[in-house]
């Protein structure tokens, strides 16, 4: 083994679970509201719900695709890149990813046909079952997949023995502890303001095209108003999420506050140019004492960790997590203002429609979920860094020793490749879709081929059929 | 409960086997299909259950890690390569199915891009096979060999060996699925492979002996092997016997035979090992509370789930397909009913309700999948009384 074999491991595997994660983000999302979609039309009755309905059905079908190939090689990347990982805590992640696996696969084959397929053919209460059943599902899926990066970041429940290996001794501690929910909820919250802000961004695209009126104004309508109440909560779970940090990971928290000194109190660095070899921020914009206090341990007086009280060995990469840190943030404030103010024009007929100051930034807002989720990934998983189960195993120790530079670089490049081509080609396709609208889209044919397709990308039949 | 997960790891690997290798076969005859509409069809004939097939991969996958974390660890890092060359093969044949319809111009690509991914996967998977029969180098429950153990000539040759075995069950499942010219594409191609199969066998014979493998040892160890040489002989004969008296709907049974011959071979001669000769099954299982914290969910609810929802779909698709021009999908006799005047259905294929001989050409997954679905209940129920001391 050696250093750079680690190195481009950990860029391989940034690389493709940052590929994953993108899908999920977005079918978690779109799986809720779909269901919701299907509740509306089933209570109304109204015939716009059932037309976007057929419409992100169809999106939803190709990210769904998507995520399931991208998913299938994580689940495969923990013996190739980090093989000793697997053997130490294999008792514990093991599991805990069989299940997110099996959950999957469960989930697809009783519900998934049945969304895509099965309107003509079951009852419309079977069919609007399966649509909450894949939503619980999507969740389902997600909180396997969180408990089991959330005890890398807090590992709980275990013993551990000489030759290193990790012992369950207590499923329920690793399943339910309190850092495995806050981290889930904040996460499934980023899936549905994430799908939100998408809804929102493709009404608005409508309405500068002026096109499709009543579709554009009911996308603008609901994704705004529910970003406008999920945005603040998202806020609230954040802070609850720094909660855990500043508890069990000081040095995450110094780095990503771009504290260098303990101090008691501190104050909050808003911006600034981190420097490591100096051990200071240069530019730094900073609230005084005790705002930082207040805001890490809701206290006026308490001591907070600076960077430099961790040992050179234990520190992350501070500029990293300092910025993907604010840009999420960020992000959040962003999301916020537009949500609300798009919310507030949107209550009173046709003033949202003529504001096209506002329909711009919503339309260009539509990756912003993605990006800020994105952030927050990088911002948990490099804070952890040097170690892979935080506190007990270092991440060096954790790859598979045979592994050579050479191999490495190869297999990331040969990935780089086939998701560049499968990731153009679908989102190009999603593209297609999106501008054609959803009137221009007949509803999926009966034709289905086989409901469930883990590896495929299903999305209408191979003749798109404008009814036009 | 260990015993339990190598059951369902062992049932899941045959299945994968089994079933996404006559798929991966008609990926692998491809190139050699006589025009373009021949090729639509072959794809079309495995477009309905492919995907299902693949899944027993994820499932034998996840199954390894969460029961056996050890040897996951050993054998899918000791074979970093050619994992991750497998799965980007299946990735680019998988995507190929949906792709190709919508492409256009570039149509050949993703017709490419499907061969190509076939054949790598396939040769991925047999190199593996032969690198595992050769043994790993493992030291103290870890693996110590290079980067590169794997890349022998002995290991390469069961790569080629599993090309030309999935290409076996490739020509069987057409000929037993199609009509018309690609039955008869694959009915000249069988004997082709039959005669590189005995080849390769005999090479990769004279090899386990040549290079003094212990497995080869094993043959005279444990006698009851030869039961499995004579059942896998049989199969043979009737593949022969059938593919010259153009007997449709045996080839697919007798290669599948044939394969489950070599499968027990390999695994009762490998037993009670799971990295062969090195780290067992109980050394390699995960602790007592994981592998019962795995029964309760995934053993007992979601793998019947997945074992019936596989038979189901080779309920539906049971009997011959027809197959129509134009890149259209394959329809279930049931999407058919409910679209009889569907303007857009015109490209796909059917099942042909033609109403004699149905019975004989039930697909053989059908018949044996329920047969699987009991087996694991009774796998189960042993089981958990086993567990009373
Ligand atoms: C179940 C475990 C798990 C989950 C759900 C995630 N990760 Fe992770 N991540 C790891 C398990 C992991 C790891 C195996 O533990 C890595 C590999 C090397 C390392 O140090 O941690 C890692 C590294 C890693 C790195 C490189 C850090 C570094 O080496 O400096 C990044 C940027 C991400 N991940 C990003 C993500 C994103 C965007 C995720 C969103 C889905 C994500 N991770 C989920
Ligand atoms: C190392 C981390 C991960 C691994 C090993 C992993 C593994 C997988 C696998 C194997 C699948 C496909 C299952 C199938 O075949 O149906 C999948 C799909 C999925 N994953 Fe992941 N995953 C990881 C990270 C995540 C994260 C962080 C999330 C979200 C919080 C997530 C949410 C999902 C969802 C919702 C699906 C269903 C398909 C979809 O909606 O796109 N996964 N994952
Ligand atoms: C004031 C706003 C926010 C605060 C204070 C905040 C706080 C945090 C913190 C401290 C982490 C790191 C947790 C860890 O290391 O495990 C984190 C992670 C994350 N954040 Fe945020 N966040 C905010 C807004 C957002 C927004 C708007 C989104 C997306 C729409 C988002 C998505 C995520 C995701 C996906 C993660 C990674 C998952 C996790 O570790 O829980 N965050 N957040």
């Amino acid at each position: 083994m050696d250093l750079t074999a680690l190195l481009l491991s950990r860029i391989q595997f940034a690389f493709t679970i940052s590929f994953h994660i993108i899908f999920p983000a977005f079918t978690i999302g779109l799986a809720a509201w779909l269901a919701f979609l299907e509740t509306m039309s089933l209570v109304t009755g109204r015939a716009v719900y059932r037309k976007l309905f057929d419409f992100w059905l169809r999106i939803f079908a190709i990210a769904f695709g998507l995520g399931v190939v991208s998913g299938i090689v994580m689940a495969f990347q923990f013996g190739t890149n980090w093989s000793e990982l697997s053997r130490m805590s294999g008792g514990i992640q093991g599991g805990l990813l069989a299940y997110e696996s099996y959950t999957a696969f469960a989930l697809e084959a009783a519900f998934f046909g049945v969304l895509m397929f099965g309107r003509d053919r079951v009852p419309p209460w079977a069919y609007w079952a399966s649509c909450v059943m894949i939503s619980l599902g999507t969740n389902l899926s997600s909180y396997w997949i969180l408990a089991n990066n959330s005890w890398m970041q807090h590992p709980v429940g275990f013993t551990r023995g000489a030759d290193g290996v990790f012992t369950p001794t207590d499923w329920v501690e690793i399943l339910f502890n309190d850092v495995a929910i806050k981290r889930f909820v904040h996460m499934i919250l980023a899936a549905y303001v994430t799908t939100a802000f998408c809804v929102a961004a493709t009404g608005a695209w409508y309405a500068l095209r002026r096109r499709r009126a009543e579709e554009a104004g009911t996308m603008m309508r609901m994704g705004l108003r529910l970003a406008a109440v999920l945005v603040p909560l998202q806020l609230l779970a954040g802070h609850l999420v720094g909660g855990y940090v500043v508890k069990h990971q000081p040095s995450k928290i110094a780095a990503l506050e771009g504290r260098w000194h303990s101090a008691q109190p501190a104050g909050e660095v808003l911006i600034g140019w981190p420097m490591p070899s100096e051990g200071r921020n240069a530019y730094e914009i900073k609230l005084p004492a005790p705002v930082g206090s207040l805001i890490d341990s809701s206290s006026t007086t308490a001591r907070e960790v600076g960077i430099l009280d961790i040992p050179e060995a234990d520190r992350p990469n501070v500029r990293i997590v300092f910025f993907t840190f604010r840009i999420m943030v960020g992000l959040g404030l962003w999301m916020l203002a537009l949500a609300w103010l798009g919310a507030w024009l949107g209550w009173r007929h046709g003033r949202l429609e003529r504001a096209r100051w506002l329909l711009w930034p919503m339309f260009l807002s539509f990756p912003a979920g993605f990006v800020a989720t994105l952030m927050g990934w990088f911002t948990a998983e490099v804070g952890r860094q040097p170690f892979v189960v935080y506190g007990h195993l270092r991440t060096a120790d954790a790859l598979t020793p045979q592994l050579t530079t050479g191999a490495v670089a190869f297999t990331l490049g040969l990935f780089g490749v086939v998701y560049a081509a499968i990731f153009l080609s679908g989102t190009l396709y999603i593209y297609r879709t999106l501008r054609k609208g959803p009137e221009a889209l007949r509803p999926i044919r009966g034709s289905a081929t086989n409901a469930k397709r883990p590896l495929a990308v299903p999305g209408d039949g191979p003749h798109p059929q404008p009814a036009e | 409960m260990a015993e339990f997960w190598a059951y369902v790891l062992g049932l899941s690997l045959l299945l994968y086997v089994l079933l996404d290798g006559f798929d991966l076969g008609v990926g692998i005859l491809y190139p050699f299909a006589p025009d373009a509409r021949a090729r639509d069809h072959m794809m079309q004939a495995i477009s309905p259950v492919w995907d299902g097939n693949e899944t027993w991969l994820i499932v034998a996958g996840a199954t390894l890690f969460g029961a056996f974390p050890a040897a996951y660890a050993i054998l899918v890092g000791a074979f970093h390569l050619p994992v991750i060359v497998m799965l980007c093969g299946l990735i680019l044949r998988g995507v190929a199915f949906e792709f190709r319809g919508r492409a256009g111009e570039r149509r050949w690509l993703w017709s490419a891009s499907f061969a190509a991914g076939s054949y790598v996967a396939a040769f991925a998977q047999g190199t593996a096979v032969g690198a595992f029969v050769q043994e790993l180098p493992v030291h103290d429950g870890r693996f110590v060999g290079s980067q590169f153990f794997w890349l022998t000539p002995y290991a390469l040759l069961c790569g080629v060996g599993l090309v030309l075995g999935y290409a076996l069950l490739g020509a069987s499942w057409l000929v037993r699925k199609t009509e018309g010219d690609v039955r008869a594409f694959g009915y000249r191609t069988l004997p082709w492979i039959i005669g590189g199969l005995a080849a390769f066998l005999a090479l990769a014979g004279i090899g386990v002996f040549a290079l003094h493998l212990r497995i080869a040892a094993q043959w005279f160890e444990r006698p009851y092997l030869f039961l499995f040489l004579a059942a896998g002989t049989a199969a043979a004969a009737l593949l022969v016997w059938s593919s010259l008296r153009r007997r449709d709907a045996w080839p697919l049974p007798a290669s599948m035979a044939m394969f489950c011959a070599a499968f027990a071979t390999m695994v009762f001669a490998v037993l009670p090992y799971i990295v062969p000769f090195s780290v067992t099954i109980p050394q390699a299982a995960a602790p007592e509370s994981t592998l019962r914290f795995l029964f309760w969910g995934a053993g007992v609810v979601v793998l019947p789930i997945t074992l019936i929802y596989t038979a189901a779909v080779y309920v539906i698709f049971r009997g011959k397909l027809r197959i129509t021009d134009g890149d259209g999908s394959v329809e279930g006799a049931d999407s058919r009913r409910a679209h009889p005047t569907d303007p857009a259905g015109g490209g796909g294929a059917t099942p042909a309700r033609s109403p004699l001989g149905r019975e004989v050409t039930q697909s053989a997954a059908t018949t044996t999948s329920p047969v699987l679905g009991l087996a694991w209940l009774a796998v189960a129920v042993a089981v958990l009384l086993g567990r009373r001391p």
